[in-house]
């Protein structure tokens, strides 16, 4: 019974168990949890790996195919390894209009990746991403949690301070 | 402008990052909620809203007082131990081209905070929820903190304002999609699901999250709420240009001087939101058509200048008023480029879940392509109108498909010279060879 208990956790840490647990009270069911869970493996190891994602159905009684379906709709949930920080250029209309490929090319260029790409150092993946809501100060960029803005002119300087 | 003019942005200061509770109190925040607790019977709360006229700034403009009042009550004598139902907020702000609820979450979050507990109230819910997109931390950083200071004054938890009603509010912070932002979708993913919208009816109110009857309010709208209670009735109904009321957030992106967002009366000419307050086009460029509000509306022409913001009467000149920001279209930039963008858009940002919509917008994207890149025929422009009406209203699961055609069968209507350019240039040059 312990070993069924503590095998499949295995792959998640007590303090991502227990945060995911401290999440739980917040739903009518554990189920429900699902994102959130995925979302705290995520911000302790980076991405969601097989190991963790079985683990992480077995902590919430589902099935890992369940949750597989859910990890794979949402775009901010990582089924492969990124880089330390995700770069999100925003590639909607306003962006678009206001060179935002131009954005994503040079820094892409700069960090020699295509898109999805880890940099050779593991320190960079640029991903697209829908509109930021920031369309007064396009093009811009989500770096990590920080939105940039303004990166018509300077992207690779703004981003990369160089 | 006076502040009484503005109140959704009135706490919202060049010289601070955003207005703390001490700011938010000297505004007379959080005494709308005092009122309505202290003096008002939920159902009188629901009509006070109803009355005032506010309608639902997410984008489809329903009048929010009446969708309260659509809510099954509870018995009087329910003491609230097992909580029926929901209010949810929609704070999944992702329509291509509007920035307005950022601004409200990041700026003033106890605004939005009272105005969830005085919905809570009138509609009796003893949870509410706080959908906010992923990507937006900053919102989530100081929502997290100002949930912390109204609980600690009472303005949120048990026995508010030392009342018999309480309320706990949740916040969830969610991993991307578009169509999260659909309401029934939001519930889904609010209970750990995929995103994909539910079979309507039963509409929310009456059987929305795990079941329970739940209300959908957007983050402006709810915004709205406390100023209603506070000021009153006549004094919001007087705020609004024409048959609206209120103010509302408007803003305009593109190639204009100024991008920005301002909050302004409802009614208010697009012409003043373009010229005046984004100062006009850049140097060097005309105006040659706009996107009303947001991505997944019509596209209006420099004719429909003169057309008064407000819902029934952008509706009439063939557009949405939607979002309230309007995404500027210059003459440099071409239509049929534009309208792949928003296809390609909606194309990635479907669930899936019904065919029209999961084949028909890459069938879209694949015929502009074509067309762009010199492998268009004039049929095509066919089969796009004809795909407008087979993805348009009542073929599809929820508003996903419906939306991407508005500014794609505006498109071929107003900018028809356009997309044939491309396909007679080519044909020309091969004729020519």
């Amino acid at each position: 019974m312990l070993e069924r208990i503590n095998k499949p956790f295995a792959g998640l840490s007590p303090a991502e168990i227990d945060e995911i647990h401290a999440e739980m009270s917040h739903y009518e069911n554990k189920s429900a949890v699902a994102i959130e869970a995925l979302k705290i493996v995520q911000k302790h190891r980076g991405w969601v790996s097989d190991a963790c994602l079985v683990a992480v159905a077995e902590l919430l009684d589902t099935s890992p195919a369940q949750l597989e379906g859910v990890a794979t709709f949402y775009n901010l949930i990582y089924r492969q390894p990124v880089g330390r920080t995700v770069i999100h250029v925003c590639n909607s209309v306003t962006c678009w209009m206001l060179g935002a490929d131009q954005v994503r090319e040079s820094l892409c260029r700069h960090l020699n990746v295509d898109l999805g790409e880890m940099s050779e150092d593991g320190e960079y993946t640029i991903l697209p991403i829908v509109c930021l809501g920031a369309c007064d100060h396009a093009p811009v960029a989500m770096v990590g949690d920080q939105l940039i803005m303004d990166l018509a002119e300077h992207a690779v300087q703004q981003i990369f301070g160089e | 402008m006076d502040r009484m003019d503005r109140p959704l942005t009135q706490n919202i200061q060049a010289d601070r990052p955003f207005a703390t509770l001490s700011d938010y109190l000297k505004t007379g925040g959080y005494q709308g909620l005092a009122h309505a607790i202290n003096n008002l019977q939920p159902k009188e709360v629901q009509q006070w809203v109803r009355d005032a006229g506010l309608r639902g700034r997410g984008g489809a403009g329903f009048n929010t007082g009446l969708k309260w009042s659509l809510v099954p009550m509870p018995e009087p004598n329910d003491t609230g131990r097992n909580p029926a139902h929901y209010l949810v907020v929609n704070g999944d702000e992702m329509e291509p081209g509007t920035f307005k609820d950022r601004l409200l979450l990041e700026k003033d979050p106890h605004q939005l905070i009272e105005g969830i507990v005085i919905a809570a109230y009138a509609i009796q819910a003893r949870t509410a929820y706080i959908f906010l997109r992923g990507e937006y931390h900053l919102a989530a950083e100081r929502l997290i903190h100002a949930l912390e200071e109204a609980r600690a004054q009472g303005y949120v938890g048990e026995h508010i304002l030392d009342s018999d009603f309480s309320l706990q509010i949740h916040l969830h912070t969610s991993a991307g999609r578009y169509i999260c932002g659909e309401e029934s979708a939001l519930l889904n993913a609010l209970e750990g699901k995929r995103a994909t919208p539910r079979p309507k009816p039963p509409f929310a109110v009456v059987s929305g999250l795990w079941g329970k009857p739940t209300v959908v309010n957007n983050v402006e709208t709810l915004c709205n709420v406390p100023h209603i209670l506070h000021y009153g009735v006549d004094w919001y109904r007087s705020l609004g240009r024409g048959a609206d009321k209120g103010t509302k957030l408007f803003g305009a992106s593109g190639r204009v001087r100024r991008p920005g967002l301002w909050e302004l009366p409802m009614g208010t000419p697009i012409r003043e939101i373009i010229e005046d307050h984004a100062g006009g086009m850049r140097d060097g460029y005309q105006l040659r058509g706009f996107l009303p509000g947001g991505a997944s509306t019509d596209f209006l022409l420099p004719e429909h200048l003169d057309v008064p913001m407000e819902y029934d009467a952008v509706a009439k000149a063939g557009s949405r008023m939607g979002t309230g920001t309007l995404i500027v279209l210059d003459d440099q930039t071409c239509p049929v480029q534009m309208v792949l963008n928003l296809e390609q858009f909606f194309a990635q940002e479907s669930c899936g879940w019904c065919t029209p919509c999961r084949d028909g917008l890459p069938w879209t994207v694949t015929l502009l392509k074509d067309i762009i890149e010199g492998r268009g025929r004039l049929e095509d422009l066919d089969t796009l109108s004809r795909l407008t009406r087979m993805l348009g209203p009542g073929n599809t699961f929820c508003a996903l498909a419906p939306g991407a055609m508005e500014p794609l069968q505006s498109a071929l209507k107003y900018f028809r010279a356009d997309f044939e350019r491309y396909i007679i240039r080519d044909k020309t040059i091969l004729e020519t060879g």
